[in-house]
């Protein structure tokens, strides 16, 4: 990204002078909206809501079970998915029709489910079918939902890595004589996976935010123990702001990282158009970088 | 199976679905570009507030922002969006939209700008050199191929933000994946059919939906 944008001219100074009275303007409305938030909220943010927050047994007890369980989940999910995105992908680009056909109807019928409901659903297979021990129940649920729905994700990421790899690369591989296999699995899903990192990064951030969804299985995720706090201190709205902050330090680290690993792999490579496409984790921001205008 | 849809009103749970997304979308749209166009503007201030509604509601998880408004600003505060002697569910239904639309705002806004970004620099360039100002060349020249370079995301935010309906059922929206949970929990035993039915309901409304979009964009795409 430029730092001069081309949609505007270098101010001069009485554009700048003008763009002062404006942006003034504006952060008046914006702060005036956002005192109005908060002097409604004023004895829900005073210091004494704040104080839990002070007191070592409210971490120890809360906050750092609550994110443990939110991490736990997230990052069995992420490893499940990925073996299971991995082969699901893999299938998608086997010549074997019955194969082929398989892992496309999975992919397309768990993408378009909500995540929500096979939560719900793995939630009470567990329950009424397998007869699983109630406390393992919640997990179960959470990480199989996350699971299915992030395994179709990274499944196409991988086929779109794959096919944005030059024709090239699969030609050379069969020309020195590799099968269609061995090329598969030694030149084009190496290439392919790297060029993803950045987007595994990135839905990491999404897989993060979808366990909150364990919320109406029961699982004890942070918002759910910082509920529980705020039931035995009355300070919802402190526990609420405490749990929205740690989710986006923790997310914006890492798109801060997928960013930086985009741009180093970018680096890396050379020749254009090997940028797996984003699109498909939700996730236009990585599209975007390098862009043209702006 | 047609018993099990009339028993727990499976269509009615649906209607309710395509309400909120309809409602959400707008909603969304609206306040996407709004904050789409702060993001790009030439007050400081602006692009700032506009980054920071992004990273912050982005980063969020969508449970609890729709957590945040309906148990704090709505059953804390008491500010209704709805008449005061609407029933709770309509007041839950108000407060899942206006969730909703402020976090899909953050990937709409998001999807304009990477539109913003396939429109070339020269038209940038030539709506400047003659003469436009900022607003007019955003709204003559950019916003126009912005829109038309934006359908495919937008597509995804659509269909994404249908799925995301059925966060809201947990304030108690009656919604499809409310009515999943209701089914089960009465005749469990034929939890198989009842998810077959429900996600299949789901592949219904967003299957179409990405054909329609990835045919718009194609239709729609600004020749280059």
């Amino acid at each position: 990204m430029s730092t001069q944008s081309v949609l505007f001219d270098v101010p001069g100074p009485r554009a700048a002078r003008r763009n002062r009275v404006i942006g003034a303007l504006g952060a008046v409305v914006v702060l005036g909206l956002l005192a109005l938030v908060v002097y409604g909220l004023r004895e829900q943010l005073s210091p004494s809501m704040w104080a839990p927050f002070l007191s070592l047994d409210t971490w120890q007890y809360y906050v750092y079970p609550g994110v443990f369980m939110t991490l736990q989940a997230a990052l069995l999910s992420v490893v499940l998915a990925s073996a299971l995105g991995l082969a699901l992908g893999v299938g998608r680009l086997s010549h074997n029709r019955v194969v082929g056909w398989i892992s496309a109807i999975f992919v397309e019928f768990f993408r378009s489910v909500p995540v929500l409901m096979m939560m719900l659903f793995a939630f009470y297979v567990a329950l009424f079918t397998l007869r699983l021990p109630g406390e393992i129940l919640p997990i179960f649920g959470v990480v199989v939902g996350l699971t299915l729905y992030n395994s179709c994700v990274m499944a196409e990421l991988i086929r779109s890595g794959v096919h944005s790899l030059p024709q090239g690369q699969r030609e050379a591989g069969l020309a020195i004589g590799l099968t269609r296999g061995q090329t598969l699995l030694n030149i084009l899903l190496p290439q392919a996976i790297t060029a993803m990192l950045p987007s595994l990064v990135s839905q990491l951030v999404v897989i993060l935010k979808d366990t909150a969804l364990g919320y109406l299985i029961t699982y004890p995720d942070l918002i759910r123990s910082m509920q529980n706090l705020s039931v035995v201190k009355g300070n919802l709205v402190t526990s609420f702001v405490v749990a929205a902050l740690i989710f986006i330090l923790i997310n914006y680290s890492l798109t801060s990282f997928a960013r930086w690993l985009e741009h180093k792999l970018g680096r890396r490579r050379a020749g254009p158009g090997t940028v797996v496409m984003t699109g498909l984790a939700m996730d236009p921001d990585l599209e975007t970088e390098g862009g043209r205008v702006q | 199976m047609l018993d099990l849809i009339r028993e727990y009103d499976v269509l009615g749970a649906f209607w309710i679905t395509v309400q909120l997304t309809g409602y959400a979308a707008v909603g969304s749209l609206v306040i996407g570009t709004v904050v789409a166009i702060l993001r790009v503007s030439p007050v400081r201030i602006f692009s700032w507030a506009g980054t920071m509604y992004v990273t912050v509601i982005r980063n969020t998880p969508l449970t609890l922002i729709v957590f945040f408004l309906f148990f704090c600003l709505y059953q804390l505060l008491g500010w209704h969006l709805a008449p005061v002697s609407a029933r709770s569910s309509t007041h839950a239904f108000v407060w899942g939209v206006v969730g909703l639309s402020l976090y899909h705002a953050s990937f709409v806004a998001e999807a304009l700008r990477s539109g913003i970004n396939t429109v070339g620099v020269g038209q940038a360039e030539a709506a400047r050199s003659i003469g436009l100002d900022f607003g007019q060349s955003l709204r003559e020249v950019i916003l126009p191929q912005a829109f038309r370079g934006a359908i495919a995301p937008l597509g995804n935010t659509m269909i994404a933000l249908t799925k995301n309906t059925t966060v809201v059922s947990t304030i108690g929206v009656a919604e499809a994946s409310y009515a999943m949970k209701n089914a089960i929990e009465f005749s469990p035993d034929v939890l198989y059919l009842i998810f077959a039915v429900m996600s299949l309901g789901f592949v219904v409304l967003t299957l179409p939906m990405g054909v329609l979009f990835t045919q718009v964009s194609r239709r729609l795409a600004v020749q280059r």
